[in-house]
């Protein structure tokens, strides 16, 4: 659960919070695209380093690295797989550095967006979605997805315990056994959520919710001149990204099993 | 017995839940701990079965420290009931509710059926052992995952807020129950913000507020003391308070009980009838 740490976010107010949530969200788009773009395990490297410095001056590093502990688990899993089918083929000659390397884009793809949801208010995301022109609808459906999901983590935290009062062992028994065991927590977590998005659903038509088909709003967001210098240098750093990926032949790190 | 000494708890968050507790609470005991919200009442009593460790301190049941024993060993001591049962109930009938904790502890088939037929017995739920939880009322909910506790009879109960959302006839059937408990030589500890409810039962109460315990004694010391009691946000049981302000007529303010109050108050009636 505590993947969810790290997409809690808390009002502050740095430099990386005053962006505009549009150029947030293409720093974490062009991140991920140039993850992809890679599978040696330097960029990579690289990719996950230079993102260092942002989240420092946002002040979120606490709760960034919280989140990047719990994907963890999800990385070694990632490099076990790796690892498991590239030694069962047989022309792999540097399957554990590219295992890591794996891992590690998993990583970065987790730690640029954690990045994004901690420091972009979902009012702000919200207002972002609507000024690019999708239907109220849908803006309205992710911002509450948003802004569940650490209500959700609690509830499950609290599912965890009272299931682990009755004697449940998550980490108990075999492969299989392990996954079974968090039917107890999946079930009740489920019946909640639906119960509650119906709630939800009743308190927002009883506040005449899409009574008005054209809606405005109080604030409206406007592209500063730093957050155009930003755009422009992500663009930047994207484009040179590409040329190293076609031009520069990168440098692998070898690792050998003795 | 439960031995809490000194304890801190602080939350991966940063807050502070519980600072500096020290408490002990003997066997057959019956205690309420009650306080304001976010007092850390809930906190407290998660250290109890040890779903939280303290991160100062350390808490013992039966004289093993929380910390050298898992969840699952401690829960068969510590039987602890969640405020909200929707957070548990999982199964496809309330049959396989109550013996999803007696799979958990190793019991063996026969004993299994027998504690099931036991515990559907005792919260008066025989006539829904094949209903799904889910189509229970709330009230029949609450008793489906007390059942499912106390199936497996732990020595502690905990309950956490067990009075909410239940109608004055439940609540009676609770204290009632709490009542047969305690006969049979349980300790029961109740978490709750209900002061009539704790009025009626007399215990222990042990109160709470910004993680620290400010009060410990018998129902009727605490609970009638007015400026203690205000001061975790909560009042008086309403006997009390008629009698607190009743205090020029002689009269004593460590009620709590109506049949005391009443008893009290005829006695007064008549001799001034009489004069």
């Amino acid at each position: 659960m505590r993947v969810f740490e790290g997409l809690k976010f808390k009002r502050a107010s740095t430099p990386i919070h005053r962006l505009d949530p549009r150029v947030k969200f293409l720093i974490s788009c062009i991140i991920f695209i140039t993850a992809v773009l890679f599978n040696e395990l330097l960029p990579l490297l690289v990719l996950f380093l230079a993102q260092l410095p942002l989240i420092l001056v946002a002040r979120v590093h606490r709760e960034w690295i919280q989140s990047l502990k719990g994907a963890s688990i999800f990385a070694v899993m990632i490099f076990v797989m790796n690892l498991v089918v590239g030694y069962m083929s047989p022309t792999s000659s540097y399957t554990i550095s590219f295992s890591l390397a794996m891992a590690v884009r998993f990583l970065v793809l987790i730690a640029s967006f954690s990045s994004f949801f901690l420091t972009t208010s979902p009012d702000d995301l919200g207002l972002a979605l609507e000024e690019s022109r999708i239907p109220y609808e849908f803006c309205f459906a992710f911002t509450t997805a948003v802004r569940f999901v650490p209500v959700l983590a609690n509830e499950a935290q609290t599912i965890v315990d009272a299931q682990r009062s009755r004697g449940l062992e998550l980490e108990k028994g075999n492969f299989m056994r392990r996954v079974r065991n968090y039917i107890p927590i999946l079930i009740p977590l489920i019946v909640s959520a639906i119960r509650r998005s119906l709630e939800l659903a009743e308190a927002m038509e009883s506040r005449s919710f899409g009574a008005k088909k054209t809606r405005t709003s109080l604030y409206s967001l406007r592209m500063k001149s730093i957050d155009y210098f930003v755009a422009i240098l992500t663009f930047a750093l994207f484009f040179f990204a590409v040329y190293v990926r076609m031009v520069v032949a990168i440098p692998r790190i070898e690792i050998f099993i003795p | 017995m439960i031995k809490v000494e000194a304890i801190h708890f602080t939350y991966p968050t940063g807050v502070e839940a519980i600072r500096g507790v020290t408490i002990q609470i003997e066997d057959g005991e019956f205690v309420t701990i009650m306080g304001e919200n976010g007092a850390g009442k809930t906190t407290l009593v998660k250290h109890f079965n040890g779903l939280l460790k303290p991160t100062h301190g350390h808490v013992e049941v039966d004289g093993i420290d929380t910390r050298n024993a898992s969840v699952a060993e401690l829960s068969r001591k510590v039987g602890l009931v969640f405020q909200n049962s929707d957070h548990q109930l999982f199964s496809e009938t309330a049959e396989e509710e109550i013996a999803f904790g007696l799979r958990n502890f190793g019991f063996d088939a026969q004993t299994i059926s027998k504690r099931v037929e036991w515990a559907l017995n005792l919260l008066d739920l025989v006539e829904y052992r094949k209903s799904s939880p889910f189509m229970l009322s709330g009230g029949e909910r609450k008793r489906l995952a007390l059942a499912s506790v106390l199936a497996w009879d732990p020595q502690i109960i905990v309950l956490d807020e067990p009075t909410i959302g239940q109608d004055y006839q439940q609540k009676e059937k609770l204290r009632e129950f709490i009542t047969q408990l305690i006969a049979q030589k349980r300790t029961v500890i109740v978490v709750t913000h209900d002061v009539e409810f704790v009025a009626e039962c007399r215990p222990r109460v042990i109160l709470m507020s910004r993680g620290e315990v400010v009060a410990d004694g018998p129902a009727t010391r605490i609970l009638t003391d007015y400026e203690t009691v205000t001061k975790v946000s909560l009042l008086p049981p309403q006997v009390t308070q008629i009698f607190l302000r009743l205090s020029d007529l002689n009269l004593p303010s460590n009620i709590i009980d109506i049949y005391e109050a009443r008893r009290l108050l005829s006695a007064r009636i008549l001799k001034a009838g009489l004069r």
